[in-house]
């Protein structure tokens, strides 16, 4: 356990550390490199020529004029010490902006996330129980349906619905600016508000593919003879139901759920445009938007950052449940 | 010289392949039958059977009867049969047909343009895309799965982690990224772009497949008799995924589909011909998001998407069935034993 403990805190800042390389290297693919672009806008500014070097140098903690390398190591030790750089279009340090669209982000995640799987796992458990019932067939068919809905689309749709003709919602931001106190229940009220239609758009799609997946498990473990014996010794059906059929079928369902905690937040680039909720995506979106290549990647490794710390949290939690991920499957080589 | 095998010579079984008449005293051709016999087996075993179970299922029907739709639509556009996209070739927002003129179905756009002439001429593009990401994905991941998966060791932890490591970068910042950097128009291309790291969940659990396919007695046999090991892994373990994989496909082409549409709605991808997501986005940014009626402008780009990705998710869960031997083997009236199972898990979640 204490091997695995290691081993899989050192896969994390490894990690980091590759994507950290990986988004110096992005910076040069992108069209003119890091530079031409920038030292256009600044002369544009009317900053004259011989400050223009030390400006770039203060944004993005490089030397343009060093060799690779050494730009490669100045990258790496700003980043080190926190330092992410400097926003072209906001002139604000990258950190503090990203300190301040990060908690919003990882809210609407978290939360949809839950409700994805609370949602999708009590639906499918029924349909299962009540196999081949209209209730089973009906909620088969909507899962279906709400799989072929992007959630974009449905975002587009409810936004139109709830917030432009109806006006029950918000269209746009992340809370109520004319609340000053923060630690108000109004202001509580309007978080949730203005949260709930991005969390709604963003958990419904979802929730049908975790129901579809948990009916196909729990209808298999529901045919195990470990189950028949169960019923057999008398044990009681709500113990059944959740030590027996629900953890055994809810496990396979753990990879799916790294999958979908990554898919989710790069997906947020979409949703909060939609919104405009000032969350990371939507920063990421802006920056890219005005050439902010600073906030750019420094958006861009903190979302990374944030899933891989999520991944390892979330691989911890299970190897507590399931002792055979910490004892490691290392198969013979062939 | 093949010999042919034919029902009313039954002599032909004992034949030589030198066909002089003479007996087989080793006993070599018994078994062997002409291509012709082996390719009626391989159709009989690896397509009739298949899509006789895969047809039965109404969803896998209705799946590709939704698909072939839109393979005519493109069809449509490919021979040229509706008119271009233009802007102001007739009347602005004018409703679709029920409501508005017959001449333009689906009505008109704030700039006057053809919604149809919109839609059907971005067909095309989308299914060449789509087709790009699925077999792109899919293709990688099969290679990674098998490969780490029946060889182990260090090739295996190699390649785990390079999987890993494209799992632990979010799909659609990178995506975006790498689309500013090469402002890919081929669509080929940016379905290739799109599912950059689609492959690595999908790679991770073929090998664990593999992983119990390769503990089978006829792998072991192959590998002490010496076969190479691309041979064993084409003969003997691709042919056991190969379902898995199909269904797969399925679901890669869905999450191409969401996610190309998507970032063309952002307008972070360059275009020539206005697609889906581009529509979606104009209809987004008009006056449509707020007057019920020029909702139509909203509604008819989001239903061929959708549409689209209905009938993938369909055929997906239909194509799931050709994974029960027993059902198949049924169906094909060869037997009639056995209750029919219900359809299994595939194992692998959608995204997005």
């Amino acid at each position: 356990m204490l091997n695995y403990l290691t081993k899989r805190t050192a896969r994390v800042f490894v990690t980091i550390w590759a994507v950290a390389t990986l988004s110096f290297g992005l910076i040069r693919l992108l069209p003119g490199g890091p530079f031409t672009q920038l030292r256009i806008q600044l002369l544009r500014q009317g900053l004259p020529a011989e400050q223009v070097e030390e400006r770039i140098r203060n944004l993005q903690n490089i030397r343009p004029d060093a060799p690779l390398w050494q730009q490669y190591l100045d990258y790496m030790g700003a980043l080190v010490q926190g330092n992410l750089g400097v926003s072209i279009r906001l002139d604000e340090p990258v950190v503090e902006v990203v300190a301040n669209a990060a908690p919003w982000t990882i809210f609407v995640v978290t939360v949809s996330t839950i409700l994805v799987f609370a949602i999708g796992i009590s639906i499918g458990a029924l349909q299962a129980y009540w196999e081949g019932s209209r209730f089973d067939k009906f909620f088969t068919g909507l899962s279906m349906g709400a799989l072929s809905v992007p959630f974009y689309v449905l975002a587009v749709i409810l936004l139109f619905i709830f917030a432009y003709n109806l006006g029950w919602f918000p269209t746009s931001g992340r809370y109520d600016h004319s609340i000053e106190n923060v630690w108000s229940l109004a202001y509580l009220v309007s978080v949730l508000r203005h949260a709930a239609l991005p969390i709604a758009a963003y958990s419904l799609g979802a929730a049908g593919g975790q129901a579809l997946a948990m009916r196909g498990n729990s209808i298999q473990v529901l045919g195990e003879d470990y189950v028949e014996v169960a019923r057999l010794r008398g044990l009681s059906d709500s113990r059944i139901a959740t030590r027996y059929v629900g953890r055994n079928a809810i496990l396979p369902m753990y990879t799916g759920f790294l999958l979908l905690l990554g898919f989710r937040l790069g997906g947020t680039i979409i949703l909060e445009q939609i919104f405009t909720y000032q969350g990371l995506g939507l920063r990421l979106f802006q920056a890219l938007n005005q050439n902010d290549y600073p906030l750019m990647m420094g958006t861009f490794l903190v979302i990374t950052v944030v899933l891989v710390l999520g991944v390892y949290v979330a691989d911890l939690t299970y190897s507590r449940i399931d002792p055979r991920i910490s004892q490691g499957d290392e198969g013979e080589a062939y | 010289m093949k010999v042919k095998r034919t029902e009313d010579d039954p002599s032909a079984e004992t034949r030589t392949d030198g066909g002089s008449g003479q007996f087989d005293w080793r006993g070599e051709t018994t078994t062997q039958i002409s291509r012709w016999d082996r390719y009626k087996e391989i159709y009989e075993e690896r397509i009739y059977k298949p899509a006789l179970v895969a047809w039965d299922d109404s969803r896998t029907r209705w799946g590709s009867l939704i698909l072939l739709f839109y393979v005519l639509i493109a069809l449509v556009a490919l021979l040229d049969l509706w008119r271009f996209p233009a802007t102001s070739q007739a009347a602005r927002w004018m409703q679709p047909w029920p409501w508005g003129s017959l001449a333009y179905p689906l009505g008109t756009t704030k700039s006057g343009t053809d919604l149809a002439a919109l839609l059907i001429h971005s067909t095309p593009y989308i299914l060449i895309l789509v087709t790009a990401g699925a077999i792109w994905a899919t293709g990688i991941a099969v290679f990674v799965g098998t490969v780490s998966g029946y060889k182990g060791g260090t090739v295996d932890s190699v390649l785990m982690s390079v999987s890993d490591f494209f799992m632990a970068i979010p799909g659609l910042p990178l995506v975006i990224v790498l689309a500013v950097a090469f402002s890919p128009e081929n669509p080929v291309f940016v379905g290739v772009i799109i599912t950059i790291n689609y492959w690595a969940g999908l790679g991770r659990s073929l090998r664990s497949q593999v992983l119990t396919i390769r503990e089978n007695n006829y792998v072991e046999a192959a590998r002490t008799m010496g076969t190479s090991t691309p041979r064993i892994i084409f003969k003997d373990v691709l042919p056991n995924l190969m379902p898995y994989v199909t269904v797969n496909a399925v679901f890669a082409a869905r999450y191409t589909i969401f996610a190309s549409v998507g970032l063309y709605f952002l307008g972070v991808l360059p275009y020539k011909i206005q697609n889906w997501g581009v529509t979606l986005n104009l209809a987004y940014n008009s006056a449509a998001l707020f007057n019920v009626d020029y909702a139509y402008y909203l509604i008819i780009p989001m239903l061929a998407i959708m549409l689209l990705s209905f009938g993938f998710i369909l055929l997906g869960q239909g194509l799931d069935r050709v994974f029960n031997p027993r059902v198949r083997t049924r169906m094909a009236g060869e037997t009639e034993s056995t209750v029919e199972d219900d359809d299994e898990d595939t194992g692998f979640t959608e995204v997005m």
